[in-house]
């Protein structure tokens, strides 16, 4: 019985991850449209509908998965075929496993049980969603390759270089927060900022690490491949490495850079936005830095805790779809002038000054 | 469990390693590498070396591959490489030498493999390879560092004699 109860619980972790990174990218098709239009002054998607529910548009994401499954499955003759195909999954599927180490929340206590409130519980998670998300990249390059198109592989150099250079600046700028909250673990890199700093501000990393986090978020959204760091596609120039793909194969590119976009937005949440910490609610509730306290039932402060990871992923997304739709696209050299000589320096002196900190000041009590 | 988990993993190592050397194609060679890593990585994992295995996956996979395959993409764009191999009298002191390195790891295998640390678990957690770099391995850990600096300060000399 425990053993059936067990692997229930396994499963939905899991589950409630997939599901959450699957319908966020799915959404985020829907938000990208209506953020833009609402920035450029416009109405956006509103015309899919069912029995003349428009739903604000809410029905496009599935009349686009309609309509991508149903287009031909275009190959080009030059192609390599067995890379061809498999490049667009290699895509999706890092995209989604990347975020299996990102906590969702605390411990939930069921029927004297305690499940940790993340797919899976890693020491070193840190590392795991970095690796994934360097591993995401060999799908773009499959493509760029096996299309057997100059303009694809084109795409696919340049989208080999621009990892590389977002890579290093993304694992030097969080060495910042591990050196302060002291693990690799995320879970206790979120434990650690619930902690107070004098006594009532929330010690969330944006505000130990402030140089850790525009220096994270900016190679961030290099990593995501979009605009402004869009070098890889460049749809007015070369269309870049899925120009051959036609039909969902073709989507599940675009799908990649959705599910890269939550992962990002999930790991800044819980690098340096708190995680799925409420300001000043702990396990038993919450005890205000004015004296006054306010007891909780536990779920109701797991609900609150999942919540609260939920909105500051939306916050961020929002944030960076806000950076997507006002800048125009970095010239290639830019891109990587950006990231070796402006991100990566700043890194190492972030990295620096971190440290000299810790030994002058001593970190988090 | 642990023995079909590590037979499993073994066979994707083999094959992918076996991929490597048989594929002419340079590409699906790199591919083929990248498995074969990562597969030694999963070995890690069976083994509890978490931290190991994600360093493995991202200094190996993730970055020196990229880079190779970066290389490949930008050197050999077609698929010309296919024909026979200019250098092949060569390429057949591999054998001598592969012959050597065999024999080394038969004798090692039959000898009961490389000495185990004494007690405790295998040290592949965080903080014990830490310690371990900034205390007994200090020296060759500081070393490697200088072999590497010099090494790209050799690159950058060619590259721009050559431009």
């Amino acid at each position: 019985m425990t053993a059936i109860a067990d692997l229930g619980i396994a499963f939905g972790r899991v589950a409630f991850v997939m599901l959450f990174i699957l319908n966020m990218g799915g959404l985020l098709t829907w938000v990208e449209r209506k953020q833009s239009a609402i920035m450029q002054d416009r109405i956006g998607a509103n015309r899919a509908s069912i029995f003349g529910f428009r739903l604000l548009g809410l029905f496009h994401p599935l009349a686009d998965a309609i309509k991508m499954l149903t287009k031909e499955d275009f190959m080009p003759a030059r192609a390599d075929r067995f890379l061809f195909q498999l490049a667009p999954f290699v895509s999706v599927f890092f995209g989604l496993v990347a975020f299996a180490a990102i906590p969702f929340g605390d411990t939930l206590r069921l029927a004297g049980r305690e499940i940790p409130l993340q797919a899976v519980t890693l020491d070193v998670g840190v590392l795991y969603v970095f690796a994934m998300l360097s591993l995401s990249i060999y799908g773009v390059m499959m493509a760029g390759w096996a299309s057997g198109s100059n303009f694809a592989i084109l795409g696919g150099q340049r989208a080999a270089a621009l990892m590389i250079s977002a890579e290093i600046a993304i694992g030097a700028s969080i060495m910042g927060v591990i050196m302060w909250y002291g693990s690799l673990s995320l879970q206790t890199i979120v434990r650690g900022q619930g902690d107070l700093l004098l006594g009532w501000i929330p010690a969330w990393g944006i505000l130990v690490q402030p140089l850790g986090f525009l220096l994270f978020v900016t190679a961030g959204i290099a990593a995501t491949r979009r605009i402004p760091f869009d070098t890889p596609e460049s749809e007015s120039e070369i269309i870049g490495y899925f120009v051959e793909y036609s039909g969902m194969k073709f989507g599940m590119f675009a799908m990649a850079d959705f599910l890269e976009t939550v992962v990002i937005a999930g790991l800044t949440t819980t690098l340096f936005l708190g995680g799925w910490q409420v300001p000043w609610l702990y396990a038993e509730g919450f005890r205000f830095p004015w004296g006054a306290e306010l007891a909780l039932p536990h779920l109701l402060v797991v609900l609150l805790q999942v919540g609260a990871f939920t909105v500051k992923v939306s916050l961020m997304i929002f944030v960076m779809m806000l950076v997507r739709w006002t800048l125009p696209r970095f010239r290639y050299d830019q891109a990587m002038r950006l990231g070796w000589l402006g991100l990566f320096p700043l890194s190492v002196l972030n990295i620096v000054l971190t440290g000299a900190v810790l030994l002058l000041v001593g970190g988090p009590a | 469990m642990a023995t079909a988990a590590f037979v499993l993993i073994a066979a994707v190592a083999v094959g992918s390693a076996l991929g490597l050397v048989v594929r002419r194609n340079p590409i699906h060679g790199a591919l083929f590498l990248v498995v074969n890593l990562g597969s030694i990585a999963a070995l890690f994992l069976t083994l509890g070396a978490e931290f190991l295995a994600a360093a493995q996956v991202i200094v190996y996979a993730g970055a020196i591959m990229v880079l190779f395959v970066f290389a490949i993409m930008v050197l050999i764009p077609g698929r010309e490489e296919t024909g026979p191999d200019p250098q092949r009298p060569t390429r057949l002191l591999a054998l001598p030498v592969g012959a050597v390195l065999l024999v080394l790891l038969v004798a090692l295998v039959a000898g009961g493999g490389a000495p185990r640390a004494a007690g405790g678990p295998p040290a592949g957690g965080v903080e014990a390879v830490g310690r371990l770099l900034f205390t007994d391995y200090l020296f060759p850990f500081e070393l490697t560092s200088v072999l590497l600096l010099a090494a790209m300060v050799g690159v950058l000399l060619l590259a721009r004699r050559r431009a």
